[in-house]
């Protein structure tokens, strides 16, 4: 079986880290799985980890009342699942839902903080790498908050 | 008959005159989008290639610019959104009805000089309609190419076109078909996200691929940039414009897009001529 900073070395949000800085990562890291269907975590519980997806998809939803579970994104393996650990009230904002068989990485928020207080470089690096990830997913939010192909013009 | 009267009968009918096709078959795509097929009324077929349009001409109401969504081999067909009085009466023409057809107009997408390359589609919304025939062209001449991925974007589920032939790609093991929407509820197992985001993770070497992009263009602006991040060179990117086009010939200019006529230089653009130019608000 792959230790934990065997398989943070092929994910790309780690990418570039030094050997002793993943191995600092790792130490808050361990492995799980979750069956189709199963939830990641759910919206207003504490948000005390975050996931780096190794294998399936998950949905981020949020319960719409009388509409049910409405999917904001689907995240697919290699992309990272939570961010609400990061900061203030450490609490998640929507439910995520494993789509298949989920295989991923989770990680001690708590655990990992601490170590950024300790390791300022660690925390900047982790942070900066967390802030454009980001701001990716926001920019394609924005591009979905134009609804691009509702607007067909007229003939 | 007079000699002039003579002169004019048999003199053939120009660019500007609709040839009469016969709807053949018309297939409900989503709730506002249509695809007719369409055959000569005793006429003789068109051979557009992959990329081109023709003008469709509902007689007494108007005429539109249509992508050709097939009849590179089979029968010629449109696929078209109703969203205006045009494109209306063409979504409701019923089988046996008559249209207008001028053309085929434009360029087309660089599938012959694509050869032993990569292939990467990427569509959003109804851009997938002109990107269907060279997609089509692509696997009818599989063992031509490298890799293909066909990359599909659309609102909801709902909206998705050829529903039944994405899934039937998706079952062959030489081509890789993904498919997001904007927005899903209950029932949706697959992807929701915008689809440049799908850019990432596909398989494709930039370095040899040519990738095929239509849809809105604040679409293409951003899967053309995403293309640019896993490494590809801007003159590999292929984008298909749309405009006014009126008269389809390069005559009328309200198809204008800076120095250049959509209808008569485009409407497929290489990326390195075109940014510049997209960059350019108002044009």
């Amino acid at each position: 079986m792959e230790t934990i900073d065997a398989v943070l070395r092929d994910v790309a949000l780690f990418d570039g880290l030094s050997a002793d800085e993943l191995e600092l990562v790792a130490g808050c890291g361990s492995n799980v799985r979750f069956k189709e269907d199963e939830l990641l975590f759910r919206d207003g519980e504490d948000a005390d980890t975050f996931f780096v997806l190794r294998h399936g998809s998950v949905a981020l939803e949020t319960f719409v009342p009388a509409r049910g579970p409405v999917t904001i994104e689907t995240l697919e393996a290699g992309d990272v699942v939570g961010w609400s650990w990061l900061f203030p009230p450490y609490r998640w904002h929507f439910d995520a839902r494993a789509l298949s068989l989920v295989r991923a990485t989770v990680f001690d928020g708590a655990c990992l903080r601490e170590k950024c207080a300790r390791d300022p470089k660690l925390g900047y690096d982790l942070m900066s790498r967390f802030a454009q990830i980001t701001v990716e997913r926001l920019q394609w939010t924005r591009m979905r908050l134009l609804d691009v192909y509702g607007y067909a013009g007229s003939d | 008959m007079s000699t002039a009267t003579q002169a004019a009968t048999e003199t053939p009918p120009g660019p500007m005159v609709p040839e009469p096709f016969r709807v053949t078959r018309r297939h409900r795509e989503t709730r506002d989008t249509w695809t007719l097929e369409l055959e000569p009324v005793g006429g003789e077929r068109i051979l557009p290639q992959p990329g081109q349009f023709t003008m469709l001409y509902a007689f007494g109401i108007g005429e539109v610019p249509i992508s050709v969504s097939g009849g590179i081999d089979g029968p010629l067909s449109h696929t078209i959104r109703d969203v205006g009085a045009v494109t209306h009466a063409l979504c409701a023409a019923q089988t046996g009805a008559v249209l207008g057809v001028r053309g085929p107009f434009g360029n087309a997408w660089p599938v012959g000089a694509a050869l032993g390359c990569d292939i990467v589609v990427v569509a959003g919304g109804i851009g997938l309609a002109p990107l269907r025939p060279a997609y089509q062209h692509v696997l009818r001449n599989r063992s031509d190419y490298g890799d293909v991925a066909v990359l599909y974007g659309s609102r909801t589920p709902g909206d998705l076109l050829y529903r039944n032939e994405l899934q039937r790609l998706r079952g062959r093991f030489d081509i890789q078909v993904d498919v997001t929407v904007d927005a899903a509820e209950g029932g949706w197992r697959g992807k929701v996200g915008v689809v440049p985001k799908l850019i990432a993770s596909a398989r494709f070497d930039p370095g040899s691929a040519v990738a095929l992009v239509c849809g809105p263009e604040v679409m293409m602006s951003f899967a053309a940039r995403a293309l640019l991040d896993r490494g590809m060179a801007p003159d590999r990117i292929f984008l298909s414009m749309e405009r006014d086009m009126r008269c389809g010939l390069g005559h009328c200019g309200h198809c204008q897009l800076g120095p250049t006529l959509i209808c008569r230089d485009g409407p497929v653009y290489r990326y390195d001529e075109l940014e510049r130019l997209m960059a350019v608000r108002g044009l």
